[in-house]
């Protein structure tokens, strides 16, 4: 089969497979759809709530997407640091291990008495509080992991650290930031929507949520899920997409 | 006194490791004398501190005492006129070979255009057999390639002084056979001094002009073989009666160093001599 064929048919196959398992399960079962709704179900709500999804999708998106890139920005900082120096390394790592053992749920009504009001902001930082830890850990892992010949082929001519960690360091931990990378986008989004959801402020797609909820709407529920998980998707391979160009070469040629 | 026919000096180098359990004593005296252009192989016992000679040549280390000099120069920091190739090629997975071969010159100001550069990097690349390879990543080679890749970045930037830690270690035994004539080949084409440590006593012999055993741990020097082997050599060579006299010779030194055998089993041999005592 063709390469390109087969990585889109695939999917599609499996989805609609599983979506027409699934309203055959709920049409089967006799399930009324304050039970279970069905695929059939949703479709009505994206036609009657198009445009409120269009701009819930949007909040949470840029959202998400400001959380993610503090994230890159701060974990990677945190990661070089840790990278680098043992001492800093040995410091910040139970503090972090602790940090994020937090759970998040439980920091949200925190943050949003801190910052009464401030929603975007209050978004923003869960967002960016679930997942940057992936990302310094990855970072000093590469970086602290970076065998000594490497660093030597480049200090025996005479090289600075600084060009050492622009030829080198950083290029060789690229990678793992990608691998992390794409654990954080997923993370990103539950931070975002569990503000959404457990601090509501009438902002994205967890607001929508939460009035399916009150409203008793079960399909809208469902249909917010939906949209979630394919605000989810669009993401993952945006930094799929991105890992191909910046670290392309650490992927093998299958066979 | 200082000779300037000598490239690589060691006087009295001695170095120890900080580990928890103490100092470690590595070298212990160490003084050896390299000529310029000429093939100097170390060899001895694991863990006698070969590598370590290689740090301390290369200025990534300092002794803690006796002094390294280069081309009359005391060693302080790293330089420049030095290239270096490990047993792991540590080639950069991201770039093609070609860039590769060029990273040296990136760091060290050199006369070469960039056009030369390339043209010398393409050179290099047919000297080693892997002309068309340029714009291959590494990880399409074999490790073989890859080792050969890495030989060419270590003189891109034409060093006084080459600095090999047992490059050839991990390939198979035909592979590297290969390389030692490949090795042949790059001197004949220009000429460099070479500080090779190896675990292999029939790739000292087949490339060094003098083979150097260093003792046990703390290490210093114990023996040094002049290998007056007729060039230009053939693996053949590696055959003949004086060069099998050489080896056992050799591999009598490495018992001894191992503290496995004593001066009075030597073979009998006429190329042995005793160690150079400097002062």
């Amino acid at each position: 089969m063709n390469d390109t064929l087969r990585k889109i048919l695939a999917p599609t196959l499996f989805i609609v497979g599983i979506l027409a398992l699934w309203e055959w399960a709920v049409w089967y079962n006799q399930l009324p759809d304050y039970r279970m709704a069905s695929p059939s179900d949703l479709i009505p709500r994206y036609i009657r709530f198009w445009d409120l999804f269009l701009i819930k999708s949007w909040e949470t998106l840029w959202r998400t997407v400001a959380g993610l890139g503090l994230a890159v920005v701060f974990g990677t900082l945190v990661g070089m640091i840790m990278g680098f120096s043992r001492f800093a390394r040995e410091g910040l790592y139970p503090i972090l291990v602790g940090f994020n053992a937090i759970p998040k749920a439980t920091v949200v009504p925190i943050v949003a008495l801190m910052f009464v009001g401030q929603h975007d902001f209050n978004t923003v930082l869960i967002a960016f509080i679930i997942s940057f830890f992936p990302i310094a850990v990855s970072v000093s892992i590469g970086l602290s992991t970076l065998e000594p010949e490497y660093r030597d082929i480049l200090r025996s001519l005479g090289a600075s650290n600084v060009t050492i960690f622009w030829k080198i360091a950083l290029p060789k931990t690229l990678p793992e930031f990608f691998g992390a990378l794409k654990v954080a986008v997923t993370l990103a989004f539950i931070g975002t929507n569990l503000m959404e959801i457990v601090s509501p402020h009438g902002r994205g797609l967890g607001d929508l949520f939460d009035s399916g909820r009150i409203n008793a709407d079960y399909p809208l529920m469902f249909a917010v899920l939906f949209a979630l998980a394919a605000l989810g998707i669009v993401l993952f391979y945006v930094v799929v997409f991105l890992e191909r160009i910046f670290a392309g070469w650490a992927e093998r040629s299958p066979g | 006194m200082t000779s300037s026919a000598h490239m690589i000096e060691l006087r009295e180098v001695s170095h120890a490791y900080r580990t928890k359990a103490g100092p470690l004593p590595v070298l212990d005296g160490l003084s050896m004398q390299v000529p310029e252009n000429s093939f100097c192989a170390v060899v001895g016992p694991s863990g006698c501190g070969k590598s370590t000679l290689t740090r301390l040549v290369s200025g990534l280390m300092r002794p803690d005492h006796g002094q390294v000099w280069l081309h009359s120069k005391l060693v302080t920091s790293p330089r420049p006129t030095v290239g270096m190739a490990f047993q792991n090629p540590v080639l950069l997975e991201w770039r093609t070979i070609l860039q590769n071969i060029l990273l040296p010159l990136e760091i060290v100001k050199s006369p070469m255009s960039k056009a030369e550069a390339i043209e010398r990097a393409h050179h290099l690349l047919d000297l080693v057999g892997l002309t068309g390879f340029a714009e291959k990543r590494p990880s399409e080679l074999s490790g073989g390639m890859r080792q050969r890749a890495s030989l060419c970045r270590s003189i891109i930037h034409k060093p006084d002084v080459l600095i090999l830690d047992e490059p050839f270690g991990a390939l198979d035994a035909f592979t590297r056979e290969d390389l030692w004539c490949t090795m042949h080949d790059l001197r004949r084409e220009e000429p460099f001094t070479c500080l090779l440590i190896t675990h292999d006593l029939r790739e000292s012999v087949f490339l060094a002009d003098q083979v150097v055993v260093m003792s046990g741990r703390p290490a210093r020097a114990q023996y040094v073989l002049d290998v007056d082997l007729p060039g230009p050599r053939t693996l053949d060579d590696l055959y003949s009666p004086a060069a099998v006299a050489m080896l056992a010779t050799l591999r009598h030194q490495i018992q001894v160093a191992q503290g496995r055998a004593t001066d009075a089993d030597a073979p009998l041999d006429g190329h042995a001599k005793p160690a150079e005592v400097t002062a």
